[in-house]
């Protein structure tokens, strides 16, 4: 399975925010997104992940377009946004076991809680998660990355409001990921400590 | 994927994050027995008077109840981003929405079904008539969510969207209030009150058939 993109461009209202982006992300590559704020990073993601609609090109999954089969294109990607898609009234356990029954590959709860021992929230997994922290809610969240099999990662900053320990787990899972022939699209204005990945620059 | 697992997996989150919110849980209903209360004190405590006006008054009730938490209905999952994710779930969005709406329709409809019987008995209604608010109730307050979830999926993420909301759905909810009102005052008149239940069964398969498919196309078209 491979990411294809081509002379793709996107337009936000009046604003032509990239034209004729082509790029193909095959298993075992990741790629950097780049670009000043408002160069069209998000955009560019969000179309990947099928959330949009671009002016003009194509995107294709396993060369169909995503249009044709967006059934087997969503079993196949996760993408993951700026906001944290948490319900704040519940625990992060349950909004995990909730998310995993929406994505199709519904998780046990002590899968669920090695996940989380994973990320450092053991012992918090039945607090309500708007008593988290920042970073805490950004971990609840990247626990999915273990909890969907997925091939194609569509991430947008995940890199956001972690500590050292965290960020570090995240590049084992990223390592992991590609080492099983997963695909990796990532926008992050951190520089990325991974080795052999292709950029593009907005 | 099972289809029923599907709406059985929204209907019952839904319905937890309502018990978690126990404020909303029970505006809607406050709301209606406010309302509902509110109109002898202004056109008087003449028991007939009350009696003929009551059907019409508990619909409109009912209706401005519904109307009340449309707007929360798919702003929060717009809002912290879960709306995004579950437009990408394997599952059929359509289906995701459906649920989304029956868990509206049980939080807000619902409650307003089960509390006519003791308005109704405020308005002097004899026992019968009460049993056929209920019924023609239990039949149009989906209508009423269903529709709704058309005019909140439109206006998601509009500035003033619960405003445009009212004006979009109030004129569409006319039907049901025609029907559910009529059923009640054929019933008293002695006339056959089949054809108003068959009407408003007929507005729920509509409804139900289109509601949540044009609901889902709208909301994809916010997310964009």
């Amino acid at each position: 399975m491979n990411l294809s993109v081509s002379n793709l461009s996107c337009q936000r209202g009046e604003r032509l925010l990239f034209e004729n982006i082509s790029f193909e992300l095959n298993p075992h590559q990741w790629c950097h997104v780049t670009g000043e704020n408002g160069a069209g990073k998000t955009s560019l993601l969000r179309l990947c992940a099928g959330l949009t609609n671009p002016l003009s090109g194509l995107i294709k999954w396993g060369g169909i377009p995503l249009k044709e089969d967006t059934d087997r294109f969503h079993q196949d990607t996760l993408y993951l946004g700026h906001a944290n898609a948490l319900k704040e009234e519940l625990s992060p356990l349950e909004n995990l076991q909730l998310m995993s029954q929406l994505d199709g590959s519904p998780a046990t709860e002590e899968a669920i809680l090695t996940v989380l021992d994973r990320w450092g929230l053991l012992g918090r997994e039945e607090l309500p998660v708007r008593v988290l922290s920042a970073g805490q809610r950004r971990r609840v969240l990247l626990s999915r990355l273990t909890l969907k099999p997925c091939p194609l990662w569509i991430l947008d900053e995940p890199f956001n409001a972690l500590d050292r320990r965290a960020i570090q787990t995240l590049y084992e899972l990223f390592n992991q990921h590609l080492e099983q022939g997963g695909l990796l699209l990532i926008t992050s204005h951190q520089a990325i400590e991974m080795t052999d990945g292709m950029s593009v620059n907005l | 994927m099972n289809l029923f697992t599907t709406v059985f997996i929204m209907v019952r989150r839904d319905l937890i994050l309502a018990l978690r919110h126990k404020s909303e849980l029970l505006t809607a209903l406050f709301f209606f027995v406010i309302v509902v209360n509110l109109l002898p004190l202004g056109v008087g405590p003449d028991p007939k008077l009350l009696s003929k006006i009551a059907p019409g008054v508990l619909w409109i009730g009912a209706l401005l109840a519904t109307l009340l938490g449309l707007p929360r209905l798919f702003a929060h999952d717009y809002q912290d981003g879960s709306l995004e994710q579950l437009s990408l779930s394997p599952h059929s969005f359509t289906l995701i929405v459906l649920g989304k709406i029956m868990a509206h329709w049980l939080v807000a409809g619902l409650p307003v079904v089960l509390i006519t019987p003791f308005l109704g008995i405020q308005f002097n209604l004899s026992g019968p008539i009460i049993a056929v608010m209920m019924a023609t109730l239990l039949l149009g307050t989906p209508v009423l969510s269903l529709i709704g979830s058309i005019g909140a999926a439109l206006t998601l993420g509009v500035r003033g969207g619960g405003v445009l909301l009212s004006l979009l759905i109030l004129p569409l909810y006319i039907p049901v209030l025609i029907f559910g009102a009529g059923a009640a005052e054929a019933y008293r008149s002695g006339l056959d009150m089949s054809g108003y239940f068959w009407l408003l069964a007929a507005l729920d398969i509509l409804a139900l058939f289109f509601a949540p498919w044009v609901s889902a196309v709208a909301l994809k078209v916010a997310l964009e």
